[in-house]
């Protein structure tokens, strides 16, 4: 149900794009309002809920150990897993956002006769989940050469070594089909795991179609439906510079392929996407584990009712006095 | 209770499809056997809390206060802007499932809900409703729920369904930790009254004697001399035992079970030997009679005023430093909470130990060093005489437990520890061991007679592992350094993998230790006899040591 709704909420979308851009009158909305106030809601949205977790503030220091602690000068400390500098902090938050590390840590449990439990290989979602992540990321920096004249030097580089393999003409992108692929996985899975299904909300369904739905328009446009480059840099070049022109030329596809990114932009604050920036800031991952070794200072560390030592003292004088244990006040 | 226990042939058969009712449904059953009953209300009384009657959750009517969904409201709000943590695990799961199958209670009961997953979205929910945009304007379709009284039943079934063992977040991309979403329903449950009496009965007897069993001092007292006797009788080796002594160096803290719980007692037999053959000038206290703190199991506050005497007791004895001793809940306190809480220590040093001169620099702040970090130094600096033999009727593997293992990285000291006292030493297979380790299933203070069930389902995972080294190995002993487990693994492993034992690792190293004027040992500390004795337990005597 929440499959089928958010395919059908993303269809209404792509199809919305669609026919704005065919309506003359409507372009100027579709190519220009729509983005820029998606991005000024992404902007916002995204800073704002930033915001609200930087103010929160980390009580104590509570990160999750993931291998042997700094103690004795002898015993090998585990620098990465459980770290007790900031350079192994780094190197642990960098291993987690550019590899992913405690996804790939993942083992599929499964109860057989006996009863005997197995632990099996499950890197599955840790590749898909990868190869989608820098994909995407590979994708966005290759559009950059619609938002820059010149084309930087690195971009353009970039956009070659991804059509390495010449397939067709074109050159098909190596990133379009890991994106593609990956996606497809991300939402196989969900459909087909029980469990996954069980847990997946409308939300999740939400992100995946309107990604493929990204995804798809794009290749269409680059492989099947032709449309006009150079209209589409005009427009991407108008908007960075704050001198908007719709020129007329640009196919109605590229409108949907807009006007999804604009829904994810302006999604992205509201949802779970919001992922990409609190990650950086779990404190189960980005503290060091010198919690006995340095002072962490909660600022909110209020006084409670404690049960001193003088009361209880007082509570069992007798007791205390005829076990000939030592008293402060006989 | 034993007869109405299903065997473990049946639960072992455990269905893992969920069913198709929509998880947004919050009616649960309180079926005998898998969950706490409710705490009584003069505990309740005595430590201040809200909400003081006599209520059980199968009862229909909870007997909330009228206004409990602001309380629970306004809870939330407080509590959402005083820790990131929480906060962010609202936000940012991406429901990837990754730590669905991680957790001992999805693995053991098939019960969706248990995946860690869903029991953060349980709250989760009433978070996306009731405080981002998306949840207030669209409710459902963001993922929102209100919150009734059927969800605060629920909270309370599946928060106190979890452990808080931290495995989840070990495999989370985000390392969402589930147990700190349940740290704070349980907090917020405890804001309207519903908590149970496992946890909150050792609570107030900390609070008002010093330790969960309610010892008082001449109990304590009692307890440790009928111990020395013991001992002495053993090993022919009369040891002090001193309390509540002023101008020792070293404040040694226990968890109360070693005062007399089995086997637990054995470990403080085996530590207080280990004292007197270094000649440690140390103390135990009376008052801070207890290391171990189910605060940590109610809310942040109460852990707060429950761990307060540490400090305060080794001001007042006017101790150079603290030792503690093998538990596991106890040292996630001492760890990452009790400096922040009660701190500074300035009126302590640096940890030294006086026999080796090894300095403690990763203890500086807090100033309280594991026991085994004590121990490993003495052994590897050679100031101990040890007779591994004496442990031969042992075939031994190593529990990890929780706390000490994901939230604090104590994993090479007490098996240094033990391959230096117990020849005969397998591990467990990798993916249960370590910062992978599955809990006993009765942590967290689920560990209830009444929960039996439950506490069989969700330890399952590690009793299974158990089993495996059984029948590889011929392993015949768990040694582990909490006292939850030393009081949960025995009936778990009856249950599962009958014919186990279990022990401290200071247990072990008391065997093994030759002190000077002993008798010669016939038996260990649990007054069996040793070494060759023994020997015939296990098919292979060295082999693979790992
Ligand atoms: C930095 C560390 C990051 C980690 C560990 C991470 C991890 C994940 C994971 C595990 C998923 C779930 C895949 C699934 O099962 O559905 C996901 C989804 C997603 N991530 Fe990330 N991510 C990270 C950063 C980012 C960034 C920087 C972006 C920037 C756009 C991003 C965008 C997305 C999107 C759009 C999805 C949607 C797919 C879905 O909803 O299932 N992520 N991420
Ligand atoms: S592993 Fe983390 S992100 Fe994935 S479902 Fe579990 S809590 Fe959410
Ligand atoms: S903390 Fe442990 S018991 Fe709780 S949800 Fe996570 S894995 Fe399960």
């Amino acid at each position: 149900m929440n499959a089928l709704g958010s395919l059908l909420l993303v269809l209404l979308l792509a199809g919305l794009g669609f026919a704005g851009g065919q309506v003359a009158g409507l372009r100027p909305l579709f190519g220009v309002v729509v983005p820029y106030a998606a991005f000024v809601i992404f902007l916002l949205g995204v800073s704002h809920r930033v915001v609200l977790w930087a103010r929160a503030p980390v009580p104590f220091r509570i990160p999750t150990t993931c291998g042997q602690q700094r103690s004795l000068s002898w015993i090998k400390p585990s620098r990465l897993e459980n770290p007790s500098s900031t350079l192994g902090v780094v190197g642990r938050m960098a291993l987690e956002v550019g590899l992913f590390r405690s996804l790939f840590r993942n083992t599929r449990t499964e109860l057989r006769e006996g009863p005997r439990l197995g632990y099996g290989e499950a890197k599955l979602l840790w590749v898909a989940a990868l190869a989608f992540h820098w994909a995407f990321l590979l994708v966005i920096l290759r559009h950059l050469r619609f938002f820059l004249e010149p084309v930087p030097a690195v971009v353009a580089a970039l956009a070659s070594v991804d059509s390495f393999f010449e397939i067709g003409t074109p050159g098909l992108y190596a990133t379009d089909i890991v994106l593609a692929g990956a996606l497809g996985y991300l939402l196989l899975r969900r459909l087909l795991s029980p469990q996954a299904r069980y847990l997946s909300l409308f939300g999740d369904y939400f992100a995946l179609f309107l990604l493929l739905g990204l995804a798809a328009s794009g290749i269409l446009m680059r492989y099947a439906v032709r449309i006009d480059t150079v209209a589409v840099k005009q427009l991407a070049l108008g908007l960075v510079t704050l001198s908007p022109v719709v020129p007329g030329e640009v196919g109605p596809l590229f409108f949907s392929h807009l006007f999804l990114l604009s829904v994810l932009g302006a999604y992205c604050p509201f949802s779970k996407l919001m992922h990409m920036g609190g990650v950086f800031l779990s404190p189960t991952r980005n503290l060091a584990n010198t919690s006995r070794m340095k002072r962490h200072v909660n600022p909110w560390n209020y006084p409670v009712d404690v049960h001193t030592y003088a009361q209880w003292e007082d509570a069992f004088r007798d007791k205390l006095k005829a076990a000939g244990l030592p008293l402060e006040k006989e | 209770m034993a007869e109405e226990v299903a065997k473990p042939e049946d639960l072992a058969q455990v269905d893992y499809r969920p069913p198709a009712k929509d998880w947004r449904d919050p009616a649960v059953e309180f079926r005998k056997g898998v969950f706490c009953y409710s705490a009584a209300p003069k505990h309740l009384q005595y430590l201040g809390l809200p909400n003081p009657r006599p209520w059980h959750p199968s009862d229909a009517d909870w007997k909330l206060p009228a206004d409990w969904k602001r309380i629970i409201l306004e809870g939330m709000k407080e509590r959402l802007d005083r820790f990131r943590s929480f906060r962010l695990f609202m936000d940012i799961c991406v429901r990837c499932g990754a730590c669905a199958d991680k957790c001992h209670f999805y693995i053991g009961s098939g019960d969706p809900k248990n995946m860690p997953v869903m029991r953060a979205e349980l709250m989760r929910s009433v978070y996306r409703r009731y405080f981002t945009p998306a949840g207030r304007i669209l409710g459902p379709l963001a993922g929102g729920r209100e919150l009734t009284e059927d969800v605060i039943k629920e909270w309370f079934y599946y928060f106190y369904q979890c452990t808080e063992c931290r495995r989840c977040s070990v495999f989370c991309p985000f390392g969402i930790d589930t147990a700190e979403v349940t740290m704070m329903g349980r907090e917020l449950l405890n804001l309207v009254g519903c908590n149970i009496n496992w946890i909150l009965e050792p609570v107030a007897n900390c609070q008002r004697t010093g330790n969960h069993l309610g010892i008082q001092p001449h109990a304590f007292k009692d307890a440790i001399d009928f111990l020395v006797d013991e001992l002495a009788e053993i090993t022919g080796v009369r040891v002090e035992a001193p309390i509540n002594r002023k101008g020792a160096e070293i404040l040694y803290v226990i968890p109360s079970a070693e005062t007399f719980g089995t086997p637990h007692y054995y470990t403080l037999l085996g530590t207080l030997l280990l004292f007197h053959a270094i000649g440690l000038d140390y103390t135990l206290s009376a008052y801070a009679s207890e290391g171990g703190n189910f605060g940590l199991f109610t809310s942040h506050e109460m852990m707060k005023r429950l761990n307060a005497k540490i400090y305060a007791e080794a001001r007042r004895l006017g101790v150079k430093w603290i030792l503690g001793g093998e538990c596991g809940h106890m040292w996630r306190v001492v760890h990452q909470y009790m400096d922040t809480m009660n701190g500074p220590a300035d009126f302590l040093e640096e940890p030294v130990s006086p026999v080796t001169g090894t300095r403690f620099p990763h203890a500086r702040s807090t100033k309280m060093v594991h026991i085994c970090e004590f121990t490993a130094d003495l052994i590897h600096n050679g100031r101990l005489r040890l007779d591994p033999r004496r442990n031969d009727h042992w075939v031994a593997t190593f529990h990890d437990s929780c706390n000490p293992a994901r939230s604090m990285g104590l994993i090479e000291e007490p098996r240094f520890i033990l391959r230096s006292v117990c020849r005969r030493f397998h591990e467990m297979p990798e993916n249960t061991i370590k910062e992978r380790t599955f809990c006993c299933g009765s942590g967290a203070g689920l560990g209830t007679d009444e929960n039996f069930e439950m506490r069989m389902r969700g330890g399952f995972p590690r009793a299974n592992a158990v089993k495996h080294v059984r029948d590889r190995f011929g392993v015949n002993l768990v040694a582990c350094v909490c006292a939850i487990d030393k009081a949960t693994l025995p009936p778990l492993l009856e249950y599962w993998v009958p014919g186990m034992h279990v022990a401290g690792v200071h247990e072990l190293l008391g065997n093994a230790l030759v002190v000077e004027g002993e008798n010669e040992r016939s038996t260990d500390l649990r007054g069996e006899p040793t070494g060759a004795a023994g020997a015939s337990a296990g098919p292979q005597p060295e082999g693979a040591r790992e």
